[in-house]
This record gives C-alpha cells, structure tokens and sequence, in this order.
C-alpha cells in the first residue's frame, strides 16, 4: 500500500504581524536583509514566527513539517545571500515571477557555514516530522554570480560542496527537499540561459553530491514545468529516493516522463498550486493521485510525497493556510481511496 | 499629429520636445497623514501593513475629509508640475495607493486576501479574480475633472493597462492571462471613451509588465487593439513600459495602435537604445532622462546629453521628454528639481536645434528647397 506524506517545499510567507514588525526593525531597502547576523531582537522576532509557522502545519495536519524558512529574505539564494564570501548586489528578478532578490556575487571560497542548520536545530525541539528545505546545486548556482571560480563547471561543484557541507550539519531529519526549479526552467545543456558548459550529467553529480550527504529521504523537486528527458534520466541515476513532478504545470508532460522512462518507488506529485489564491477541493488533490497512478504502470508506489509545486511565500497568509489543510485533507482521502479500490 | 496641440502658445522655440512625466509623484507628509487617520481602526491596524499605537487618541477623519484631503494634494501636485514648466501635467496620482490594487478595488470580480512579498520586506496587497470582471463605476473621470479643472496646461491621465492589472493578480476564474488581459481591455476601453467625453487628449497606457515575459507581447498588442478601439485620431495614446528585455518586445510595438512608446533607458545608460535603431522606429519616443530611483539630481547638461541620445532614434519632431517612470519613490524635493532640470534642459536643446547647432543623426532625409 502506498504511502501518502503530506508536506510543502517551505519558504512559507511571513504571518501578516511579522511582516510589520520585521519591515519595521529591519527597514525596507536591499542593505536591511538578512546577513546572518541578526542582532536579537530580530532573532526573537524569527523564533516567534518560526513556532507559529511549525504550529501551522502541525494543526493542518501534514506529515512532514518545515522549518518555514521565514529568514530567506532571498528566496532560495538564501544560503549563498547570508555566506561571508558572496556580496549581495542589485535587485534580480526572481525567475519569471514579479519577485526580486539581491544578486549573490561569488567573490572567494564556498565553506560551509551552518546558516541553514543553525534554523533546523531551532526549529528541532518543535517537531519530531522534520523536513529539510536547501535549493538544489544547479538552481542556486543559476540564481548567483561567480567571481571566484571562473568556470561554471568547477563553480556548479562549490556549491554542491557548500550545500552537501550544509546538509551534512543538519539535525536529524526525515526528509531533505532539494528545489531545483532551474533545472526545469533553464535546464542544463539548453542554451546560456543557463550554466553554459554543464550539461544534464554534470548537474546530476552535483544533485548526487549533495542527495548523499544526509541520511534521510531526499526528494529533488522541479517546477514550473517538468525535467526534460535527459535530465530526468539522469536524476534517477542519483542516490535521491524520489523526483517531484509538477502535475499543476504539466500533468500531461509529468504523466509521459514516468511511462516513458520510469522512476523510483518514491516520487512527489506537486497537487496544490502554490502560487494562485484559488483554492483546490480536498476531493480535487486525491484524484489527482488517483489520476497520476491510473496513467503510469507502476504497480505501486511506495511513498508518494504530496505537495505544492512552488515554495508558498507567493499566497497571502489565509490561502496558504487552507492550502495547508486540503493538503493533508487530500492525503488521507487518497490512502482511504486506495484502501477501498 | 496628436502632439501639435501640446505647445504652449508661448512656447519660445520653432522646435518643440514635449516635456511630461510617467505619472506618479511623491505624496505630500501631511497625505500620508490624513491616509492614516482616516484608515486606522479602533485595534490601531491600517490596510497597509502598519500598525498604530493609542489609536483611540486619534481625531475622527472620516470620508469627506479623506476625499478632500486627496483632492488638495491632487490640485497642489499638479501646481507643482506646472511650475516646473511641464507641457502636458498628472496630479502626480494622489488619488491612487497602487497602481493595481486602485483599479481593483474599482472593478467587480476582484476580491483581496492580504499582502504577498515583492522582495525584501515591500509588499503588494494583490489582488484575486473570482469572478467575471466588470465596470460598474468610474475610475479615472472623477480624477481628471479635478485635474483639468485646476491645470492651465494640458493633463495627461496614466491607466493601469490590462496586461499588468491580468499579470499582478491571482487569476481564479480565466483560462489564461491573455482571456483575462482582454476582458480587462474593453473595460479599460469603456473608461477612455468616458474620459476623452469629459475633454481627455493624452492618455497613456503602463504596462510595466510586459517585457519581462518572452512572447507577452502579443498579448498586450491584442489588448491594445480593444482599448483603442473607437477612440478619436485626436487623442494622443502612449505605452509605458519599464525595467524590462526590450529586446523582447521590438520591433512589434510598432504595430500597436499607439502614438508613442514611452521607455525607461535612463537606469541602464542607454544601453538598450540600440535596440530601437532597426528597423526604424515609427511611433514617438517618449525617453527616459532622468532616474526615478537615484535620488541625486541630474544637471541640466547631463539632461541634455540624455536628450540628445533620443536623436539617435527619432528626430526632434517625434521625441517626448520624460522621466524613466514615476518619481514617487522620491524625496519631494529631489522630484521637483529632476522635473525643473528636465525642463530647462529640454529648452536648451530646443533652441540649439533651432540655430542648428545639434546633429541629428535619426534626421529624415528631405528634399532641398534650393
């Protein structure tokens, strides 16, 4: 019988008071992000929201729960925005969104600095479902600039270092999110949208690189879209238990990839839209599993981890919460659905 | 031509660059103020994302005052604007808190959940399409009968375009941007013929989404088709369009139902102009001379030799001068004086071009008289 896990790939958005107080304390202009060093006033603020945030999930009802990396001022350059080495410059646009991040500039050696496990370990005493969230190699890699490295190849394999060195410090978990939307929308070998120079293989050792360094599930998620064939191919080659497929996207194009090609025991369907106020029925997300089951000729799946397809700071604060709920409302019906057939 | 009935009677040069702005304009302190007194409730919460202390302290400001608050700011703005030299002036949209959420509060369909990041800690109250949309009331008319009433000089009325308010809202009930884009395009439409009713001449459009997206520029032509839809040759439609790939989007805008393009290219140093070389560019330029988002002012020379960059593309009779977008990100003081330098800069050029003393290498090739 497969298993239905209940989860999201985090980056929730800030409850509406933390977004006043934050604005206030910090200020409004690209200097007054994050830097990882945050006096503790503001370090109290994030705690407050991280307990909210954690409580959340848990009152939804999901399986897996996220630290809610409310801290991420810059998305999923996060980790290299708050790094001692990299200078944060002009405002970028995040993807094709209407979203803008500080581009993180490369300027010397990528070590490890526990930024992301320091919130993990915070959040550790609050949940024993812990999910880990780290943006996959190749997208973090396309969202900065290198000033050190001089070549994307040997650049593509820092980062992948820096995260495995990252992931590597975490705390217990049970599962590890790897977004890697680049690799979806900019995937490797395509053109100069991307890392020039790293092809479909060379970016799949470096998700393998960081895949290997924690002993958890690891789900590596792309969106707004699905991989392409050759990407896909050689994800599933990785140590990584499950790929995401974004089924609000592309549910056609998700449902070829796996009769086409396969794919593990595990894999995650993206069933919630994270990025419209429209809310899904929980009825809607189980036949959605239902319907990605009947399409592939997988005579079952073990773990089907049940998710959003993008990270959730993109919805006002009521949406992201019912979306929480029809989630895990979702989940159960399909396991009670399985059950029954 | 739409742009003849712009100069100013007592314009001083045989050549004429109309002066103008994008539109927004920083709102005075004391607006900001009555916004908050009239806004705050009894638990000190705004709709903005700000929350107040002893709010029971705070004098009732009800809607009648609030209006007139917005129409003493609007009616002094516009005083500003003039005294800058401006040819064709905006009441700096007092009226509006942003450029989205004004108009979706205006429109049936639309409902808000609550703010949703942009970057950093700036937010943006976005708005949901829950149903069909629909006109029901006046958006901008009320506005441009303050405005007129008050300018000696020509107004100018900035509109949200379709594309941005489709593009910057959750989408709940349309199939797609472009549906949605395209019904928002007739009700943009329905208010432009109800504005040139009540005297409007120059109305530009702000699309500030396009540009970002490859291909969305078929979308917005579409959309522009039923906007223009109907409207008289005399009234002047621009497009505004900003920080985005211009390469995207060119040369397709020529084939809008557009009289000028108007383009920010004063942040990117011009960089993107070339762009615009070929094949040649047929509507009016409205260029970007001075930066909205650096708050030191540029001088006058410099103003100059941002106007004279334009002459690469078009040739005087075609250039608008104009900031890279709206200044309400400003300090006031910074805003005013980067209009005044604008002004003064753009007559400069004038009278230079009247005693030949400026090549223009856009200049159209004509046969000689002699």
């Amino acid at each position: 019988m497969t298993e239905l896990v209940a989860t999201t790939p985090g980056l929730c958005p800030l409850p509406d008071w933390a977004k006043a107080d934050l604005a206030d304390l910090k200020g409004h202009q690209k200097h007054d992000l994050v830097s990882g060093d945050e006096g503790e006033e503001i370090t109290a603020v994030y705690d407050d929201v991280r307990e909210e945030l954690v409580d959340l999930q848990q009152s939804a009802g999901l399986d897996r729960v996220v630290e809610g990396q409310a801290r991420w001022d810059d998305m999923l350059a996060h980790p290299l925005a708050v790094h001692d080495e990299v200078e944060t410059r002009g405002i970028v646009r995040y993807y094709d969104n209407n979203n803008f991040y500080r581009n993180p500039v490369v300027k010397g050696e990528l070590d490890a600095d526990g930024d992301v496990a320091a919130e993990l370990e915070a959040a550790a005493p609050l949940t024993d479902d812990r999910q880990a969230v780290l943006p996959g190699p190749y997208s973090l890699a396309d969202l900065a600039t290198d000033e050190h490295y001089g070549d994307d190849d040997e650049f593509l394999g820092a980062v992948a270092d820096f995260l495995a060195g990252e992931a590597g410090a975490f705390p217990d978990v049970e599962t590890l999110f790897l977004l890697e939307p680049s690799l979806v929308t900019s995937p490797p070998d395509a053109d100069a949208d991307g890392l020039p120079g790293v092809g479909p293989e060379r970016a799949s050792e470096a998700v393998d690189a960081v895949a290997g360094a924690v002993d958890a599930d690891v789900v590596i998620h792309g969106y707004w879209g699905v991989f392409e064939e050759r990407t896909h191919a050689f994800l599933l080659d990785t140590d990584a238990d499950a790929l995401g497929y974004d089924l609000v996207s592309d549910h056609e194009g998700a449902a070829y990839l796996v009769q086409e090609y396969g794919t593990n025991d595990d894999l995650a369907l993206a069933l919630v839209d994270g990025q419209n106020t429209k809310l899904e029925s929980a009825e809607t997300v189980a036949e959605r599993v239902e319907w990605f089951q009947e399409q592939t000729p997988v005579s079952g799946y073990e773990t089907i981890h049940a998710t959003p397809n993008t990270e959730l700071f993109y919805l006002p604060t009521n949406r992201f919460e019912e979306k929480l709920s029809v989630l895990a409302e979702g989940a159960r019906l399909a396991e009670t659905q399985e059950v029954k057939a | 031509m739409t742009r003849e009935q712009f100069r100013p009677e007592d314009h001083p040069n045989d050549h004429f660059l109309l002066t103008t702005v994008v539109g927004s304009y920083p709102k005075p302190k004391w607006h900001d103020r009555a916004r908050e007194l009239h806004e705050v409730d009894d638990t000190g919460e705004t709709s903005t994302v700000t929350t107040v202390r002893n709010p029971q302290d705070w004098p009732d400001f009800d809607e009648d005052a609030w209006e007139e608050a917005k129409d003493d700011a609007a009616r002094i703005i516009t005083k500003e604007h003039e005294r800058a030299g401006l040819d064709a002036v905006v009441d700096g949209e007092m009226r509006r808190n942003e450029m989205v959420e004004y108009f979706a509060h205006r429109i049936d369909g639309y409902e808000f959940n609550g703010p949703v990041k942009v970057w950093g800690h700036n937010y943006f109250d976005k708005p949901s399409v829950v149903d069909e949309v629909a006109r029901t009331e006046q958006w901008l008319v009320e506005e441009y009968e303050c405005t007129s009433s008050v300018a000696s000089r020509p107004v100018k009325v900035p509109i949200t375009g379709p594309y941005t308010l489709a593009r910057w809202s959750f989408n709940e009930v349309y199939e797609d941007t472009r549906e949605l884009a395209v019904e928002l395009a007739d009700l943009v439409n329905e208010e432009i013929e109800q504005l040139v009713e009540a005297g409007a001449r120059y109305v530009q459009i702000d699309e500030p989404a396009l540009a970002q997206k490859p291909d969305d520029h078929a979308i917005v032509g579409e959309a522009l088709e039923h906007i223009a839809a109907d409207v008289p040759d005399d009234v002047r439609i621009g497009l505004h369009v900003c920080y985005g790939d211009y390469s995207r989007i060119y040369p397709e805008v020529l084939e809008f139902p557009i009289d000028e393009l108007d383009l920010e290219l004063c942040n990117g140093d011009y960089e993107q102009l070339d762009v615009f070389e070929d094949p040649e560019f047929t509507k009016d330029l409205a260029l970007g001379v001075v930066d909205a988002h650096v708050a030191e002012v540029e001088s006058v020379e410099e103003i100059e030799e941002n106007i004279k960059r334009g002459f690469e593309v078009v040739p005087p009779e075609q250039l608008t001068v104009s900031p890279d977008c709206g200044l309400k990100l400003l300090p006031r003081t910074v805003a005013y004086r980067k209009m005044e330098n604008l002004v003064t800069a753009a007559r400069e050029v004038e009278a230079k071009l009247d005693a030949g003393e400026i090549e223009v290498p856009a200049a159209k090739e004509t046969v000689s008289a002699d």
